[in-house]
Formats: C-alpha cells, sequence, structure tokens
C-alpha cells in the first residue's frame, strides 16, 4: 500500500492557544495537514483564522500576540516543535521549509525593491544562490507561475503589476524553496472572480506538482468547496466543526457551519422578481467619462466609462458586475458627479445634473447617496456615531442641531443597531456594523437611491448576508432604488431585479437577473460566470477530479488512525455549548 | 527617467531666473544707490558723471537687461568696500561655509538617522522615550543659546577648543554641533514615525515570513521604504540651513563663511556683495532641491517610472 507516507502529518497544531494581551483568540486549536493535502481553515474575522495562521511561523509575535500554549510540530525529514524553536533555528524554518502567501497582494510587496531582488533575497538566503545562477532560479520561480514575459518582470517593481500578476509574484517568492507546507492567508480575497479563479487553480497545480501541504485561509465557502481536501471550521477561536470537503457540505453538523453555508452567496439560489417599473428615478445617456489627456498630457485621454446608457426604476435593484478597473465605480462617482463625465446625460427623477453647477446640484445630492466599500476608512474616526449618521442630513438643513440626537437614534434602530452606539466612535465597532452606520448616513436624507458600491465586499458572508438583507428590507420599506456594484455575482443575484454587465467600460449585458444568469448572451458573461466559486459542487463531482483525489485515500488513512482529531472535535463542541 | 530629469532642470532654471529678477527690483527699490552709498560732499556734476558711469540713467528696462547680461557673463559687479568683482569676494567664502554645511549633514545623517530607527524599533521600551526626549530637546534649543552654552563650557571653563575661525579641525566641533542641534531633532523625529509607518506595512510581515534577519528586515525592507521620506526632509532641512541657518551660527564662531559675509555687508550697505551673496545662497537652494528632487527619484521607484 502507498497509504504508509501519509501516516504521519506534515503538521501538526495541538492544543494551540493565542492571546493577544490578555484576551484569548484562539482556544486550544488540533489540526493535521497531510503532505500533498489542502486543509480549509474557514471561519468569519475575528474566529481566529489568521491569528492561527500567523502563530505557525510564529510570526503573531510581531503583531502583538503570542502563542499562549499548546504545540506546533513540522514532521519531515527534520522535525522540530516551532514553539519552542530558538531565533535562528526560526528563521531557517521560514520560507524554507514553511512558506507563506498573504491576503493583499497590492501590499505584501515591498514596493522599491524589484520583483526580481525580492525573489533573489530568498534565495540567497535559504539556498545560497547568488548572481547569475539566483537569477536564473527567480525566472525558473516566475515560469513555474506561469508568468507572462518572466525575464521583464524580473526588473519591474510591483506598482507596474496588476493584482493578479502581485499575488503570482507572492506565490512565486513562497515557493521558491519547495516548501513542505504552503500557508495561505485569504490569497484570493482581495482578486476579482476570474482572476481568483485563476490562482487557485495555479495554486492546486503546484500543489500536486510539488506535493506540498497547504494550509488555505479563507472566509469563503465556494473557495473551500473549489480548493480544499478536508475544512476545518472556526468560531470564536474554537473549532466547530473538521471533516472532508465533500462530506462536510453534504452533512454538515454544526448548526454554526450551517448557518455559515446558508449565508454563503450561492449561485443560482433566485434572484428578486423583475418590478413593473412605474416610474423611472435615474435615467443615464450615453455617459463617458475619461482620465487623462490635459492640456499638458502627452496621452490621450483614457475613457474608463464609454457610451454606457442605464435606467433604474422606483423600488429597483440594479446590480452592476464586472472585474476590477472595468468601471464600475467610476461609473457610479459619475452618476454621482464625484467626478466629472466627459460625455453623456444624467437625469435624475425628471431633472438633468449633468453641467449643473454645485450650488445648482447640492438640492439633487440629497436624492442620491453611497455606501463605499470599506467601513474601516468611510467614517470619520474622530466625529462621534451622532454626528456621522446625521451629517448629511444637517448639511442639507434636514435636521437642525437639536434634532440630531433623535434623528440618529431612529437611524440607527432602522439599520439594527442599538441606542447605545449614538456616542460612541468607528472604531469601536465591528466591520458589519460600521457598514449599517454608513448606511444610516445615507439614509439620512431620505434618498430616493442608494449606489452600494462594492458595499459587502470587505465584509464575510455572514455579516454580507445580513447587511444585503438590511438593503433589501430597507427598500421594500421606503421604496429606495439601488444601484448594487459588486464583482461577486451571487450577491448580486441575491439583491438585484436587473443586472447589467460591465467589460472595459461599456456595458455588454445587460437584463433581468434571471434571464442574464441562466441564459448569457455575452462571452464575457459567460467565462464571469464560470469562473464563480460553487459551493454546490462538492456534492457532484467529490472525489473525481486530480486535485481532490488523495482525500479518500487520506480518509482511509484516519479511519485507520481512529479518527482520534474528529471525536475530540465533537466533545470541544459540545463543551463550548452548540 | 530622462523626462522627469529634465523637468528637474527645467524647474530650477525656471526658479533660478524668478530669483534674479525678484532681486534685481528689490535692490532697484532701495533708492538711488549713489545718495546711499557715497552720501555728501559730492558734487552735482560728480553725481551725474557717477550715474552715467554706472549706468544708472538708462531706463529700468535696459538695466534689467544690462544686469541679466553681466550675470550670464558672470559679472556681478564690484564691492563697494573691497573694489573687488563680488564673485571673488562671495567666492573665497563659499567653500568655508560649503565645509560647515556639509560637516553638518554628515553628523545630521549619522547621528539622526540611527537613532530615529532605533526610536522606532524600541518604542515602547525607555530607549524609544530617551530618543524622542533628546530629540524634543535638541527641538526647543536655538542654535545660539546651545552655541553660547557650548563656547561657554568648553572654550570658557575647560578651554579645550577654540572659538574663532575655521583653521583647524578642532574649530569645527562646536559650529558642526550647533548647526546640526535642530536639524539632528528634526530628522530623527521624521525617520522614526516613517520607520514606524513602514514597519507597520504588509510587505514587512511578507520579509519576516521569508526568514529574514530582523536586521536586514529593518533597514533594507523598513529603511528602503522610509527613506523616500527622509531623503526629502533632508533636502528641505539642508536647503532652508544654506538659506538662513549659517547666518547665526557663523556670526558667533566668526566663520569666514557667507553668512557672516551677508551680515557684514547688510551693515556695510555693500549692496553688491549683498545682492550677489543673496543670489549664490539662491542657487545653494535650487541645486540643492533638484539633488533632493533626484535622490527622491532613485529611492522610490513609483516616482522615477511614473513620468517616463
Amino acid at each position: 500500500m502507498n497509504l504508509s507516507p501519509l501516516n504521519s502529518p506534515v503538521l501538526s497544531v495541538r492544543d494551540l492557544h493565542v492571546a493577544f494581551g490578555d484576551t484569548e483568540a484562539v482556544h486550544g486549536l488540533s489540526f493535521d495537514i497531510h503532505r500533498g493535502e489542502t486543509l480549509a481553515l474557514v471561519g468569519e474575522s475575528g474566529s481566529g483564522k489568521s491569528a492561527t495562521a500567523l502563530s505557525i511561523l510564529r510570526l503573531i509575535e510581531r503583531e502583538g500576540g503570542r502563542i499562549a500554549s499548546g504545540e506546533i510540530r513540522i514532521n519531515g525529514t527534520q522535525p522540530a516543535e516551532i514553539t519552542t524553536l530558538g531565533a535562528s533555528q526560526l528563521r531557517a524554518l521560514r520560507g524554507d521549509r514553511i512558506a507563506m502567501i498573504f491576503q493583499e497582494p497590492m501590499t505584501s510587496l515591498n514596493p522599491v525593491m524589484t520583483i526580481g531582488a525580492q525573489i533573489c533575497e530568498t534565495l540567497s538566503l535559504h539556498l545560497g544562490l547568488r548572481g547569475r545562477a539566483a537569477h536564473d532560479a527567480a525566472l525558473t520561480a516566475l515560469e513555474r507561475v506561469k508568468i507572462p514575459d518572466p525575464e521583464r518582470r524580473l526588473n519591474q517593481y510591483p506598482h507596474e503589476l496588476s493584482g493578479g500578476l502581485r499575488q503570482r509574484v507572492m506565490i512565486a517568492m513562497a515557493l521558491t524553496c519547495e516548501p513542505e507546507v504552503l500557508i495561505a492567508d485569504e490569497p484570493t480575497t482581495a482578486l476579482d472572480v476570474t482572476t481568483q479563479a485563476e490562482i487557485l487553480k495555479l495554486i492546486a497545480s503546484l500543489q500536486k506538482d510539488m506535493g506540498m501541504a497547504v494550509l488555505f485561509i479563507t472566509h469563503d465557502l465556494g473557495v473551500v468547496d473549489e480548493i480544499a481536501d478536508r475544512v476545518v471550521v472556526l468560531k470564536d477561536g474554537c473549532k466547530v466543526e473538521e471533516g472532508f470537503t465533500s462530506t462536510l457540505f453534504a452533512a454538515p453538523n454544526a448548526p454554526y457551519t450551517k448557518e455559515l453555508m446558508a449565508a454563503s452567496p450561492r449561485l443560482g439560489e433566485g434572484a428578486p422578481v423583475p418590478l413593473n417599473v412605474t416610474e423611472t428615478v435615474l435615467r443615464v445617456r450615453n455617459l463617458t467619462t475619461a482620465y487623462g489627456g490635459g492640456l499638458f498630457s502627452r496621452q490621450s485621454a483614457v475613457a474608463a466609462v464609454s457610451d454606457v446608457s442605464i435606467e433604474l426604476g422606483r423600488g429597483e435593484t440594479l446590480g452592476l458586475v464586472g472585474e476590477s478597473g472595468c468601471g464600475k465605480s467610476t461609473l457610479a462617482r459619475s452618476i454621482m458627479r464625484l467626478v466629472e463625465p466627459s460625455a453623456g446625460e444624467i437625469e435624475l427623477r425628471g431633472h438633468r445634473i449633468d453641467g449643473l453647477s454645485r450650488a445648482a446640484l447640492k438640492p439633487h445630492r440629497a436624492d442620491i447617496q453611497m455606501v463605499f466599500q470599506d467601513p474601516y476608512a468611510s467614517l470619520n474616526p474622530r466625529m462621534s456615531i451622532r454626528d456621522v449618521v446625521t451629517e448629511p442630513a444637517f448639511l442639507h438643513g434636514l435636521v437642525d442641531y437639536q434634532g440630531r440626537r433623535d434623528l440618529a437614534l431612529d437611524l440607527l434602530s432602522r439599520v439594527g443597531l442599538t441606542s447605545d452606539a449614538v456616542d460612541r466612535f468607528a472604531h469601536q465597532f465591528s466591520g458589519g456594523q460600521r457598514q449599517r452606520i454608513c448606511i444610516a448616513r445615507a439614509l439620512s436624507v431620505k434618498p430616493k437611491i442608494i449606489v452600494a458600491d462594492e458595499a459587502v465586499s470587505a465584509l464575510d458572508v455572514s455579516n454580507a448576508r445580513r447587511i444585503t438583507e438590511l438593503l433589501a428590507d430597507i427598500q421594500q420599506r421606503d421604496g429606495v432604488s439601488m444601484l448594487f456594484i459588486s464583482h461577486d455575482i451571487a450577491v448580486v443575484e441575491r439583491v438585484s431585479h436587473r443586472i447589467a454587465v460591465m467589460l472595459k467600460g461599456e456595458i455588454v449585458e445587460t437584463g433581468p437577473t434571471g434571464q442574464v444568469l441562466n441564459n448569457p448572451q455575452h462571452a464575457y458573461t459567460k467565462r464571469l460566470l464560470s469562473a464563480v466559486p460553487r459551493l454546490d459542487r462538492a456534492q457532484a463531482v467529490s472525489g473525481t477530479s486530480g486535485i481532490r483525489s488523495l482525500a479518500p485515500a487520506l480518509s482511509a488513512v484516519i479511519a485507520l488512525n481512529g479518527g482520534a482529531s474528529y471525536d475530540r472535535t465533537l466533545d470541544e463542541y459540545k463543551f463550548d455549548g452548540y | 527617467m530622462i523626462p522627469y530629469l529634465a523637468r528637474v532642470v527645467v524647474k530650477s532654471v525656471v526658479t533660478l531666473f524668478a530669483i534674479f529678477t525678484v532681486t534685481f527690483i528689490a535692490t532697484r527699490l532701495s533708492g538711488n544707490p549713489i545718495d546711499t552709498f557715497l552720501g555728501e560732499g559730492l558734487t552735482t556734476e560728480g553725481r551725474e558723471e557717477l550715474i552715467r558711469y554706472f549706468q544708472l540713467d538708462a531706463s529700468l528696462w535696459q538695466q534689467y537687461l544690462a544686469f541679466l547680461r553681466g550675470a550670464m557673463s558672470g559679472e556681478f559687479g564690484l564691492s563697494f568696500i573691497d573694489r573687488r568683482p563680488v564673485t571673488q569676494v562671495v567666492g573665497d567664502r563659499l567653500w568655508a561655509s560649503g565645509q560647515l554645511l556639509l560637516a553638518s549633514v554628515g553628523l545630521t545623517v549619522l547621528v539622526a538617522i540611527p537613532l530615529g530607527v532605533l526610536g522606532a524599533i524600541y518604542r515602547k521600551s525607555w530607549v524609544g522615550s530617551a530618543v524622542m526626549m533628546i530629540a524634543f530637546a535638541g527641538y526647543a534649543m536655538p542654535s545660539f543659546i546651545l552655541s553660547i552654552l557650548m563656547v561657554l563650557t568648553f572654550s570658557y571653563w575647560l578651554n579645550w577648543l577654540p572659538v574663532v575661525g575655521n583653521s583647524t579641525l578642532l574649530h569645527f566641533i562646536m559650529p558642526t554641533i550647533a548647526m546640526s542641534g535642530v536639524l539632528v531633532a528634526a530628522l530623527t523625529r521624521f525617520t522614526r514615525n516613517a520607520m514606524l509607518d513602514a514597519l507597520g506595512q504588509d510587505f514587512i510581515r511578507t520579509a519576516r515570513a521569508k526568514g529574514l534577519r530582523e536586521s536586514r528586515v529593518v533597514l533594507r525592507h523598513g529603511l528602503g521604504n522610509a527613506g523616500v521620506t527622509v531623503i526629502s526632509v533632508i533636502g528641505l532641512q539642508v536647503a532652508g540651513l544654506a538659506a538662513a541657518g549659517s547666518v547665526v551660527v557663523e556670526n558667533i564662531f566668526s566663520w569666514p563663511g557667507i553668512g557672516q559675509l551677508l551680515v557684514n555687508s547688510a551693515l556695510e550697505r555693500d549692496y553688491p556683495v549683498l545682492q550677489f551673496g543673496v543670489i549664490t545662497v539662491a542657487i545653494a537652494v535650487v541645486v540643492i532641491n533638484a539633488i533632493t528632487d533626484i535622490a527622491y527619484a532613485f529611492a522610490d521607484p513609483r516616482i522615477r517610472l511614473a513620468h517616463s
């Protein structure tokens, strides 16, 4: 039998406790990863999954946390207990035997060093390669992750590369020393679906070639289903469930896993029934917005949005989907006149607002409000929540100074926040709560249209679900129209009556949601749809793909070993009162 | 890179031209030089002859063109006191000031950058607090107070260091420290803040995950990025020092530099020297700024490549 090498895990974590100051973030977590296996660590933000990932390389000590107790053991050729390693042995391990890639490819590379220099750094450190040899090895590393034109990339700086290419560089860098374990901390969360699909495929195929173990951290169950052999579900620093991906998704045991699965947006879940639009609140005709091309610029203007026409009915949600950089946000900002469109007409409730002066525009601004992507950056940290949510109403003269508190209380209750929030500040709230505050702020001027620009993209599935439900409630109650912008088609499907698909500044397809998604006409829409990770795939094709062929074998091994870890999971699970 | 350099050069030339013009206008605003400098005892014929001789009867426009022509060929006139070309008078002093400036900048960089880095790494321990205390103390102490305290201690009481002139290396110690004081304080604080910012970035975590030594993480990745901010601060501070900072210190230590010359020529109303001294300092500031811009581009590829 060739099962013997699978017997001992490459990495085993036992009873890990991680603390930040006096607060414990991870409470006694245990799991194993075997060679050639992908283990997904799933949970909402704050569940301790990143803390766990950072603990394995003991990078947590640099992020203000510490490993309070527990064991992290790497086996293989030279077994070692990571929690007790000295500094130099730990460094020798990092990047060589255990490598890591991070969530933000845009900021995880050093902006003042060339790609080549950053890869060569690892090569010279762990393999002692210098000069020509290092250059060639770096080139090989880039070729391995299928970066086009690798020779040129070596001399480029990170800012010259797109997000997807940067993440490929990160992967190339992590894999230069052919590590035994790769830790991927939300590596595709910041990427759009088509890029995400490519990166996931890349990681899977590299894993197959190199036989390394992958610890994949994510909050996206669709991604888990796509890539993982086994899953560990975390909640509040405790393991609530562990199992093979297919079995776990087919029959989740823990109520929390069920909750998480229910919250995950799934393509094909059904969209709101198209409305009989009686009144058009927004009509955009032939809108074009160009950047650059000024008087002294040698480059001609680049149209970020070109010749776009859309309509939005009262109480209707129009979903706008497309990759990052396709012009979705520019379109939204042009409609709100936050950037100046270069041509076209914008008609808001029967009034042309393109070409209006700032002063003439002001009364119309109350009709159309925006909720932005990053709830952490869109709230002034020095203003109390009362002032934050009532500022637009105050500026538009809808409320006087005395009335602000009452209005704030009313708005907060409408977005499901308690009244004690009113005197607090933005940093005291979680991401989901902050996005509620942003929505309350938008509601303060009784807008007719809310533009939600990637409003749930920064939130984990459960919070995203709650926010979209809140938006739907508000729409039903107040008859607000929405322009819902997202790169996540599954989310868009859930909220939108109609969908517009955007590619390179143009709308390539538009129509009722069900029609566009079930019978896409444009090639790009088809490609976009096929890239979406699907949660329902496991039931259908479990164990058939090459990547997950190890799963049945592994299952046999664990059964032979008595399945100890599963029993413990169940105990913990009862102990935690689920 | 080439378009960027061209831009820096054009910017510098335009600035210089503006400075020449403003200097010219400012000096003409101060009235007829003959009345001010030669004063009483001049006959009407003698006065007119002098006016003709100095071409002061020509229109302002012609005078301006003459001034620019002179400037192009390096002629800025004669000193009233020395009767030598002002270029020579100022030139004699240039190197002395330059030496002091270079020594101060060198000392500042050597002291402030390590202090700033230490302050950032050990921000939570006593080391960081001590660094910040030194920085605040330096910031609060004007250079003339520091100079006087040093002169009092090391020359008057201890008799270790010479006070006047620039003949030996020992002469450099006190003026250099006096000039650097405020600069060290400012640069330490900027370096510390820039380092704190850089060390909190995601790519620092990437560098650590590679297994790099902490020293390399801090210096190559941390300081490499903080350097962009630090360079711009050094440039600004040095330009400021070249423009005004040296006047006080050079006078206290009788340093034969441009600062002292400027003060003396203003007191003696030697306007040609003053005018050319100001132009020299202005050129120095423009050159330092140009060098800063170029260094900035070298430190940050985003700037270097954005314009090409």
